[in-house]
């Protein structure tokens, strides 16, 4: 967070300036892709671009990369300028120097972006092989290990002669960080860094780029979907939609004051941490019960014993237990391999669990056979996460409807009658019955989905990450149906989300795990309000845009802080 | 556009389709080898179908006064050793490798979905379908074929049969493949949790997967097939030379390659427009269908 | 990594005892006597009892089995019906042109199908990958046979530069001589190997250009050169050499029609002869020998990939 950059006499020329940029398609008729966009970035600056998919924010980075997918998007219009250097215009071997060494890019996804088949300290050590030409191999590799200690990682030499499938998500991003800013760009371009990282990581990454930003004078162009992230990290802010930039301002006055409703509208959907007010406990039956419930993976195979080793299990969850009352909803949050979809999944009776019970309405059936299972089967209904393979895409929206109720029994025609009475209930029009689902979006389809699962007439819908695979405004929507739904239907929700604002927005109860056992479990309202557990404070603490109220657009009056001197949890009033 | 992150790519506008359906009629203009493939395996298979009305002479029918004839006004495309008539042997021979071939693809596949599919939904099935699988792909399909023919005396139906079996391991490692990404698939799992029965869930949500590349794989198949008999035939472990097929007619011009190489040109010429045809119609019929088989496609 | 190789050794062998059953059975279960199928139709009851004594169909089939397979592993193949001697020998006697031929046409397959490949991978769409793509379904599509008349008429009738049939031995005659007489063999044997490896190293190539790791390596600023090469060739590398395995079933149905073509003395013409003559013992031992092949040739590539690859390397 920083205040407005006041400056004084002539603004300093800016390290980036794009000029009336169009990008469109190659094929036949062309399609735009950018219709023109103007922004600029001052040296030491960090511009966030933000925007729902299909925005066009990415493929804005790529243009000034000079990375756009050959033989599909070409740029057609505009300027780019770095320092004086116009990139649209210069010859591909000038761009090969300007890259690594004037401008730099690092990527979403750091499991794939390192060459597997290549030690990551020559990865980083290859630049210095093509853009500096006079250093010998040992000042190469003494440059290449600062800076591998400047992006903080441990234990460097080792890091240094490591495989990129040796090292984390987190581990592998620093690498790429080394790798673009080895050279002292001037330009840093950072593409959606930290979304597919955990929250605690992230927090660390984007922590390391402001360092490291700071210390070497480095302008960041920041790309990225969450408010949140821009919240911390922006100075200034690039709001784009369909191509075109629609509103560029200082970070606070765009949180505070934006000028265009799709800002407005934008901000709106942002859940915040604030948990939701807590509701009256209506019903007390208990439809969803865990006991205790253990998953081991990795029974001990044979080989490993003939080779001597111990058995290798692990644990993805272990003495869960958990009770969930008619019409509640209970939310469980942890990081990536907390076990929390294995808890789901055991649940669901998709796999097998190795210990404890799951009772449905009363009746355990952790252990029943396929044929006793079945009736219990439609008690409980699942949500995927991904909505565009959660469908069949070679059955109609009305074949995959009804498939549940005539399974069980349901005429044909009763139950397309119900399913249209259904996809009313979720916001669809009856007509989607006879379409399929690649004719409908992300949102629609997850609407379609819960409404598969209601034709079960459930007691409880277990919802995997259901919204997380949404942009922010189409979340807010189906976050919305859930509650409606749950309120007009009383059916109780196990959500499953790696997002604490989520959690904060629909969950009455909340579960924290951690590497495969509950660490907190309570009513939303304290679990998120008051934390007690060190890992959900270190959760909370890690939440990008903790302090905002974005729907509000002003910060929280009550934000949860660590004092440095107590142990207990204390709430302060900035 | 998919460029940005999966996280945040399908919003409400996005209408770009994860997934097309399979679409039977191209949308574009096929390109014009393909035109020429398919126009070249209908007339293939047009002679095939008309040989008896279209042969100027009995293919079988010898006269040892006019032995290895040059090309004129009787037999155009002259005669060979036994002074049958080239021409009538040729298009006779067309019927023989289309119905080795389709024939094939049809039984590998009638034979290798099921096993594929059983092999990649249970477990225990898997290790035993698959390791009997390995081991008839290390046969080498002609010397397995030889084998079969050289035990049980090769007609149409036992030389079908030879070719078929070491195609069936294809089909079977493709189906499994295929199955086994698939069930990971959401909609599968959402299938068992709506109660369907294994059944349902097998031909219902895994068995459409397989389609698509199974269309592709027949191709490849019936292309391998009719080489492999034509193989078999030049070998003289093929359907004997009272049928002619293009691979006997090679095998008999052999001996009189030096004097009369026609005897091996134009049944080799046939073979190869045919076989290419069909390869080439398979690769179309690959990027217009699944453009991720290109590697599968090249194992053939 | 020993685990990864050990695993991979030990799954070799139930492929192997697959292939011996197979064979096994094949024979036992094809309709009719078997002696009187291995014999033919013009055998003395004393012709067949023989047989009958040479294969031990007179006692319980299990047992055939483990006496057969016990006779395997010491390296028994039986005994040809044609020519009395053991296969074991036959095969020995027609090893080195079959070998010294296979092993000079998967070299010059490698040779000129990866290039190929990846030159068309490289400029994807343009009129050099349409050309490669077009050789490659031509390799495909015409039969070896046809290949090699093709390569006879034209090189040595019509040109009359190379042998037109025959075979000399590098132990015997030398180099020179082999190579004249092994150019036309060899050629006609690549075909459909350069055609599948061309093939595959393009696909293969394509989807690796297209991860993420390509784009950072442009994005550092690398040469296309340095891309292809130090980055992509190697990550395409493990389809590339599983196509060199599998392809080996396709060159052994080569190696049988090119002999038989060139009229060379090695396994390929042996198979040939053994079917005219339905001396089934020596088309088994054949069967056996290069399945064992096969599936040798397929493991070393398996065990291969762990010096290409870490991540199987530390597993």
């Amino acid at each position: 967070m920083s205040d407005d950059v006041i400056q004084f006499g002539p603004a300093p020329a800016p390290v980036l300036d794009i000029r009336g940029l169009q990008v469109a398609t190659q094929s036949s008729p062309a399609k735009p892709i950018l219709k023109g966009i103007d922004f600029a970035i001052a040296p030491g600056e960090t511009l966030c671009l933000v925007g729902e998919s299909g925005s066009g924010k990415s493929v804005t980075s790529l243009a000034v990369m000079g990375l756009l997918p050959k033989g599909s998007l070409k740029a057609t219009g505009g300027r780019i300028e770095l320092e004086g250097d116009s990139l649209l215009d210069v010859s591909p071997t000038r761009l090969r120097d300007l890259r690594a060494s004037r401008m730099a890019m690092i990527f979403q996804e750091p499991m794939t972006a390192l060459n597997p088949l290549m030690r990551v300290g020559e990865q980083i050590e290859e630049v210095l092989v093509m853009h500096q030409r006079g250093l010998s191999a040992k000042q190469r590799c003494d440059r290449v290990l600062e800076m591998l200690d400047q992006v903080q990682l441990p234990d460097i030499e080792r890091v240094y002669a490591s495989w990129p499938h040796q090292l984390s998500g987190g581990q592998r991003q620093r690498i790429m960080i080394a790798m673009a800013l080895i050279l002292e760009p001037k330009l840093l371009i950072a593409d959606e860094p930290t979304t597919a990282l955990d929250v605690t990581t992230q927090k660390q990454i984007l922590k390391l780029i402001k360092q490291l930003q700071e210390r070497h004078g480095t302008s960041v162009l920041f790309i990225t979907h969450d408010m949140g992230v821009v919240a911390d990290i922006a100075d200034r802010v690039c709001v784009m939609r369909h191509g075109e930039v629609v509103e560029t301002q200082p970070i606070d006055a765009l949180l505070r004051r934006p000028t265009t409703d799709y800002t407005r509208q934008l901000l709106t959907a942002v859940p915040s941490l604030r948990p939701r007010a807590s509701r009256e406990v209506t019903d007390r039956e208990i439809v969803l019960e865990a006991i205790e419930l253990e998953k081991r993976y990795g029974q001990a195979s044979r080989w490993a014993r003939l080779a001597g080793k111990a058995s290798a299990q692990t644990l993805a969850a272990s003495d869960i237990n958990f009770a969930l009352t008619r019409g509640r909803t209970l939310g469980i949050v942890g990081e990536s391999g907390s076990g929390k979809s294995t808890v789901a999944r055991c649940v669901m009776r998709m796999i097998e669990p190795t210990g404890g019970g799951v009772r449905v309405m009363g009746k355990d059936i952790a252990s029943l056979g396929r044929a006793a299972l079945k009736p219990h089967r439609k008690r409980i209904q699942m949500v995927f996460q991904d909505p565009f393979r959660s469908l069949n895409p070679r059955l109609t929206i009305g074949t995959s409807l009804i498939e549940g109720p005539v399974n069980y029994g349901t005429s044909h025609e009763e139950a397309l009658a119900r399913a249209a009475e259904l996809l009313e209930l979720v916001g669809l029009p009856k007509d989607a019955l006879g379409r399929y689902p690649h004719q409908f979006s992300g949102g629609q389809r997850q609407r379609i989905a819960i409404a598969r699962a209601l034709a079960m007439e459930p007691d409880v819908l277990v919802a995997d990450e259901a919204v997380s695979a949404l942009d922010v405004s189409v979340q807010a929507q189906v976050l919305g149906l859930l509650d409606d739904i749950q309120r007009r239907l009383g059916v109780a929700v196990l959500f499953i989300t790696h997002d604490l604002s989520v959690a904060a927005q629909i969950c009455d109860e909340v579960m924290v795990m951690q590497k495969g056992v509950v660490v907190e479990y309570g009513p939303a309202s304290r679990v998120l309000g008051a934390p007690e557990h060190p890992y959900t404070r270190s959760l909370m603490l890690a939440a990008p845009g903790r302090h905002w109220d974005f729907s509000e657009f002003r910060p929280l009056d009550r934000v949860f802080e660590e004092t440095p001197t107590s142990n207990s949890t204390t709430t302060v009033y900035p | 556009m998919s460029l940005t992150s999966p996280h945040a790519s399908p919003g409400v506008t996005a209408t770009i389709p994860s997934r097309r359906r399979l679409r039977w009629w191209p949308r574009q203009r096929p390109g014009w080898a393909v035109i020429v493939a398919a126009v070249c395996l209908a007339l293939i298979v047009i002679v095939a179908i008309l040989a008896p009305w279209l042969a100027p002479h009995d293919p079988l029918e010898m006269s040892p006064a006019n032995r290895l004839k040059p090309p004129g006004e009787a037999y155009w495309l002259g005669s060979d050793a036994y002074g049958r008539d080239l021409l009538s042997r040729v298009l006779y021979g067309a019927r023989v490798s289309l119905i080795v071939g389709i024939g094939s693809a049809l039984i590998s596949v009638v034979i290798g979905l099921p096993l594929g599919i059983l092999a990649g939904f249970f477990r225990g099935l898997d290790t035993l379908i698959m390791r009997v699988m390995d081991g008839l792909m290390a046969i080498p399909s002609v010397l397995l074929a030889i084998a079969i023919v050289s035990l049980i005396s090769a007609n149409l139906w036992t030389v079908m049969a030879a070719i078929t079996i070491p195609e069936i391991p294809r089909v079977v490692r493709l189906v499994r493949s295929v199955v086994l990404s698939a069930r990971e698939e959401p909609y599968v799992e959402a299938a068992v949790s709506l109660g369907s029965n294994l059944f349902t869930v097998m031909w219902r949500h895994l068995m459409p997967n397989t389609l698509a590349p199974l269309i592709v794989m027949s191709t490849y198949i019936c292309a391998s097939a009719i080489l492999t008999e034509a193989i078999l035939s030049f070998l003289g472990a093929g359907i004997g030379t009272e049928t002619p097929t293009w691979g006997n007619i090679m095998a008999e011009g052999r001996t009189y390659f030096l004097i009369k190489p026609s005897l091996i040109f134009w049944p080799g010429i046939m073979l190869s427009i045919c076989i290419l045809s069909i390869n080439l119609l398979g690769d179309a019929a690959r990027d217009r269908l699944d453009p991720r088989l290109q590697k599968r496609g090249a194992t053939q | 990594m020993f685990s990864y190789c050990l695993r991979r050794t030990l799954a070799a062998v139930p492929v192997m005892v697959v292939v011996a059953l197979f064979v096994f059975l094949l024979l036992r279960l094809s309709p009719g006597d078997p002696a009187a199928i291995i014999a033919g139709d013009m055998a003395t009851p004393e012709q067949l009892d023989r047989i009958r004594e040479t294969l031990g169909l007179n006692q319980p089939i299990y047992l055939q089995f483990f006496n057969w397979g016990g006779e395997l592993l010491r390296g028994d193949f039986g005994t040809s019906l044609m020519s009395n001697l053991p296969v074991t020998q036959l095969m020995a006697q027609r090893l080195e042109p079959t070998v010294s031929l296979a092993l000079l046409s998967i070299v010059l397959s490698v040779v000129v199908a990866v290039p190929m490949g990846v030159i068309a991978a490289w400029k994807h769409g343009s009129l050099i990958d349409n050309v490669v793509m077009s050789v490659s379904v031509l390799g495909f599509s015409v039969p070896v046979f046809v290949i090699g008349y093709i390569l006879i008429k034209i090189f040595a009738i019509d040109l009359g530069w190379l042998p037109v049939q025959g075979f000399k031995r590098v132990s015997e005659d030398g180099f020179g001589p082999f190579i004249r007489h092994a150019i036309l063999p060899s050629l006609m044997l690549s075909t459909i190997y350069i055609a599948l490896i061309a093939r595959m190293t393009r696909a293969s190539m394509l989807d690796v250009l297209g991860e993420d790791f390509v784009r950072t390596a442009h994005a550092k600023g690398a040469s296309e050169k340095r891309v292809l090469f130090k980055h992509a060739l190697r990550n395409a590398g493990v389809p590339i050499l599983e196509v060199i395995g599998t392809g080996f079933a396709l060159m052994i149905t080569g190696v049988v029609v090119t002999e038989s073509v060139f009229n060379i003395p090695g396994l390929g013409r042996l198979t040939v002869d053994a079917i005219l003559a339905r001396d089934y013992p020596v088309i088994q031992g054949l069967i056996l020998v290069t399945s064992g092949v096969y599936v040798l040739i397929n493991l070393a590539i398996d065990l291969s990939y762990a010096l290409l690859d870490p991540r199987i390397r530390y597993q």
